[in-house]
């Protein structure tokens, strides 16, 4: 790989085998091949191979993938924006076919359509400050959060320029870098700062945090809930780890890891404000709420940059410009 | 590298480092800087032996990722179709190969330091890997369908003999005799003789005499076949027989085969000494080296350096190294893994670092200059124990932050090393750059992140002087969230408070917001330019049906009005415009009224 991969999409992991790297400001996707050449510990043994390969002017930091005809859109639909001195960095994009919304560092949010030219709706100066990550909500709202440690929800049918719903950390206003919503349970959101803190928030109610949980020792890159299997978070981290939030609580269906070195596992009980008790998320018994977090990187050296899982992949880009893919996560 | 001389005017030509920009060569730069972390890491738990086997491990380690860059260069040297591009990858390949070469060897003699006896079998092992020229014929010979036929059949053969592949020779052989019946015979004795061949063991089966006193004997029985005439009829199998003994001549006619004068001392010392001691390798390579080159060429930059090994001269390898090749890693990475095998004296220079952290020094700043490898440098950097973090400290402020993240991850490891001073400048710039971009929620969040009062006053006052040009706030959705940061300057503080005022009178709570705005001028968190506008807040609250200030607090304002008013001097009284004066009055006006209902109000007594 060539430059220190920021972002990586296993979307199409289950359909083609494939993978999206950046390489030099390049998109490029890579067959991983076939299930034969896996190793041990679900390590691919061959070589991935280049399918194609596209340019991109300036740093990529995040991408997407688009319809379920693997059809990627191209980087010209990834917007630079212009600030007053020039191009500002965009740094989150989402999609929800056809529409696809992106965040940057000119505190703008710029709606998309893929058949489309110009952007459909632009929120100028929606943030004062350098917005981190956007993800959906519904069909119609987005979720933002920014470097002064809000959480905002944006409905995009209206036409004010205001969001709907403002939430914000207690304490210090530490920066929000990344943003996911549960699968299923549309009012479960989880943040990562700056400081690693993972926050769960309900936004069903109050405008502060469900629980925190002290995570990694620097900045917490992405968070993913699991697509299927919401029960497991993963979250990435500039300290290098890899962290698997296991919060299932049936003994049978506890996954093993098959992984190589160091294996280290905490129990963790949650300390909740609220009350909810539909998801493990949100749960508050103490007895029955018992995590599981393990380290996924035994040697860890630099950054992990982007990670994003599809069934029993997993796969995760580093700062040694390497991208490492892992096919047997629940082994 | 030219040393400039003072006493010429030159213009030098300046180029960067163009190593690091080549695509291929990333993955030698990432993958070696795993290999180095792991091995500074590695505690010298293990003594003696298994410490010995981790450095091994170790050298492997580098050298398998040499050869993997290798790969994939030689990929891209096919597949250029820009004549120069491909030139220059060919290049690279070669100087890839001389690399491995060197290190290769440097590990059999100085990390793993073999003894006499499986010295000489690694030695072996390394010419067969490196040499591989011949690869071809043979590979051609033993595809064809008759190979003893074969035009080069004994080249082959003579390639194997040379190698010490005495398997593989044998098995051509056995081909040879069975298709020429009459040199069965001769084949058969030369069969036995390569097989009978003696060869140092890996493990402790033999001792060296033993192996001595077994090879003298076997020697003396070919000397007696070669002086019987055993091999007379047929010159191939008598030149073998001669090679088997050892015999210099016989050896250095198949030059073309062995390609280099290396391949010569090792096959010289497999025939004539194989139970040879590192310490007389110096002695039999200097002279293989001499009657190879014959005179008709002088030794090439390789040639030099793997003397200097051989001859046990490690500052010269490194030395030679430097010289010869265009970029720090290779010598920056087997000085350290040297240094860890505890061979390199503490050899201090004239600046007085060693020569492993000058070394790392230099591999590492050449680092710097890559928009994205700079971060591996920051690692070496922290392995150099003496000048490591002041080069980290002077180059980390240098690297181009063009978005957020990278500043993000050039903070961090500032922070991480308590770099206090470059987290503040860094910080300081990209407030800056926010600030002029408008953006004064990121440029409140990198002050936070610095703890810089300072810039947060200035940020503050930037929202002031917005709010008094347009009458209202901008970024609310900052000012209305400050939280804890609100305490990080004074100013800030009163932005937060007055905002906070703003919010109280819009939700008509107005006591409140009375005692809220008398606060901030009383408790001296506005400044005193502010004051003048506090009070023309002060005074729709003033002209309010209902009484909001009481007698106390009307006293209060008008002594705030009073200092703000004596504070001014004549001149600037004079300079003062209408609107001013007016204002003054105004207010004058209204305090005034104030303090007369709210007397008459509190001096009423409730109810009866």
């Amino acid at each position: 790989d060539g430059t220190s991969c920021v972002s990586v999409c296993a979307r199409c992991l289950a359909k083609s085998d494939g993978v999206i790297s950046i390489q030099d400001n390049r998109i490029s996707i890579w067959s991983v091949g076939d299930l034969g050449n896996v190793g041990l510990n679900g390590e691919y043994q061959g070589e991935p191979q280049l399918l194609c390969d596209i340019r991109h002017n300036g740093d990529v930091m995040d991408m997407q993938t688009l319809s379920a005809n693997q059809r990627w859109e191209k980087a010209h639909y990834h917007v630079d924006r212009d600030a007053s001195c020039g191009g500002a960095a965009c740094t989150g994009v989402i999609c929800s076919n056809p529409e696809i919304v992106t965040v940057g560092e000119d505190g703008r949010i710029n709606l998309f359509r893929a058949d489309q030219k110009d952007a459909v709706r632009t929120i100028d100066n929606a943030d004062s400050s350098t917005l981190h990550a956007v993800t959906f909500l519904r069909t119609t709202e987005i979720l933002t959060v920014n470097s002064i440690g809000q959480l905002k929800i944006w409905d995009l049918r209206q036409q004010r320029n205001e969001p709907s719903q403002i939430f914000s950390l207690t304490g210090d206003r530490v920066p929000l870098h990344c943003v996911d919503r549960h699968p299923n349970q549309q009012h479960i959101v989880a943040t990562g700062g700056q400081d690693g803190m993972l926050s769960i928030w309900d936004i069903r109610q109050g405008t502060m945090p469900v629980s925190l949980l002290n995570a990694h020792e620097a900045e917490m890159w992405e968070v993913h809930f699991h697509p299927s299997n919401p029960d497991h978070l993963f979250t990435c981290s500039e300290d290098g780890s890899l962290w698997h939030w296991d919060t299932s609580t049936s003994v049978s269906e506890k996954p093993s890891f098959l992984h190589q070195g160091g294996r280290s596992t905490t129990y963790f009980s949650h300390n909740t404000i609220n009350q909810s008790v539909v998801s493990a998320w949100l749960s508050n018994d103490p007895t029955k709420d018992r995590m599981e977090i393990t380290n996924l990187i035994p040697n860890q050296t630099l950054s992990v940059n982007s990670l994003d899982i599809l069934g029993p992949c997993l796969v995760y880009g580093t700062d040694a410009e390497a991208i490492y893919v892992n096919r047997h996560l629940f082994a | 590298r030219a040393r400039p001389d003072p006493r010429s005017s030159c213009v030098f030509v300046v180029r960067k480092d163009q190593d690091i920009y080549i695509q291929t060569l990333r993955k030698l730069f990432n993958e070696s800087h795993g290999i180095f972390i792991g091995l500074q890491r590695s505690e010298e738990e293990f003594a003696g032996k298994s410490r010995k086997t981790q450095l091994v491990q170790v050298s492997k380690n580098y050298r398998s990722v040499i050869r993997a860059c290798m790969e994939d260069m030689h990929q891209a040297a096919v597949s250029a179709r820009d004549p120069a591009l491909h030139s220059q990858y060919s290049t690279q390949v070669s100087i890839l190969s001389a690399m491995e070469l060197i290190w290769n060897l440097c590990e059999i003699l100085f990390v793993e330091a073999a003894v006499a006896g499986p010295l000489l079998l690694r030695l072996l092992d390394w010419v067969r890997l490196h040499v591989c020229d011949v690869d071809n014929m043979v590979r051609e010979v033993l595809s064809s369908e008759n190979p003893s036929k074969h035009e080069l059949f004994w080249n082959v053969v003579d390639v194997f003999v040379l190698q010490g592949r005495m398997d593989e020779a044998r098995h051509l052989l056995s081909k040879e005799a069975s298709a020429n019946p009459t040199s069965v015979n001769m084949c058969r004795i030369l069969d036995d003789l390569m097989k009978k061949m003696p060869v140092p063991s890996l493990g402790n089966t033999q001792t060296l005499t033993e192996m001595e006193l077994k090879w003298q004997h076997w020697h003396e029985e070919c000397q007696r076949y070669l002086q019987d005439g055993t091999f007379a009829s047929n010159s191939h199998m008598e030149s073998i027989c001669k090679i088997l003994l050892g015999d210099e001549n016989a050896i250095l006619e198949k030059k073309e085969l062995m390609t280099t004068w290396y391949h010569f001392l090792v096959t010289r010392l497999l025939y004539s000494h194989p139970t040879v001691k590192p310490m007389e390798l110096r002695f039999y390579a200097q002279s293989s080296m001499d009657l190879f080159l014959g005179g008709e060429s002088s030794p090439e930059p390789l040639d030099t350096i793997l003397m200097a090994a051989f001859e046990f001269e490690l500052h010269q390898v490194i030395k030679e190294c430097s010289i010869a090749l265009s970029n720090w890693w290779f010598v920056a990475h087997l000085t350290d893994l040297l240094d860890h095998c505890k061979l390199l004296q503490s050899h201090n220079l004239y600046f007085g670092s060693n020569m492993r952290e000058f070394l790392l020094l230099e591999y590492a700043s050449g680092l710097f200059s890559h928009y994205s490898l700079w971060q591996l440098g920051v690692d070496y950097f922290d392995h150099c124990p003496e000048y490591g973090r002041v080069y980290l400290e002077l180059h980390i402020e240098r690297i181009p932050l063009n978005t957020e993240q990278k500043a993000l991850k050039v903070l961090r490891i500032c922070e991480q090393r308590q770099m206090h001073e470059q987290v503040r400048s860094i910080c300081k710039i990209m407030a800056m750059k926010a600030l002029r971009n408008n953006r004064l929620g990121s440029a409140l969040s990198w002050s936070i992140r610095a703890k810089d009062a300072a810039f947060a006053t200035l940020i503050s006052d930037r929202f002031l002087k917005d709010y008094c040009e347009k009458g209202c706030f901008s970024d609310l959705d900052l000012i209305d969230n400050l939280g804890p940061s609100m305490l990080l300057s004074d100013r800030l503080t009163f932005l937060g408070k007055y905002r906070e005022f703003h919010r109280l009178y819009g939700e008509k709570r107005f006591s409140e917001a009375a005692k809220l705005l008398l606060m901030l001028m009383t408790a001296h968190i506005a400044p005193c330019s502010f004051w003048m506008t506090l009070l023309t807040d002060a005074l729709p609250l003033l002209e309010q049906k209902e009484v909001i200030f009481s007698a106390e607090q009307t006293y209060e304002l008008m002594r705030c009005l009073e200092d703000l008013t004596a504070g001014k001097s004549d001149k600037q009284k004079f300079q003062d415009d209408d609107v001013e004066t007016m204002k003054v009055e105004m207010l004058r006006l209204a305090l005034a009224r104030n303090l007369a209902r709210v007397i008459v109000k509190e001096g009423t007594l409730e109810g009866s």
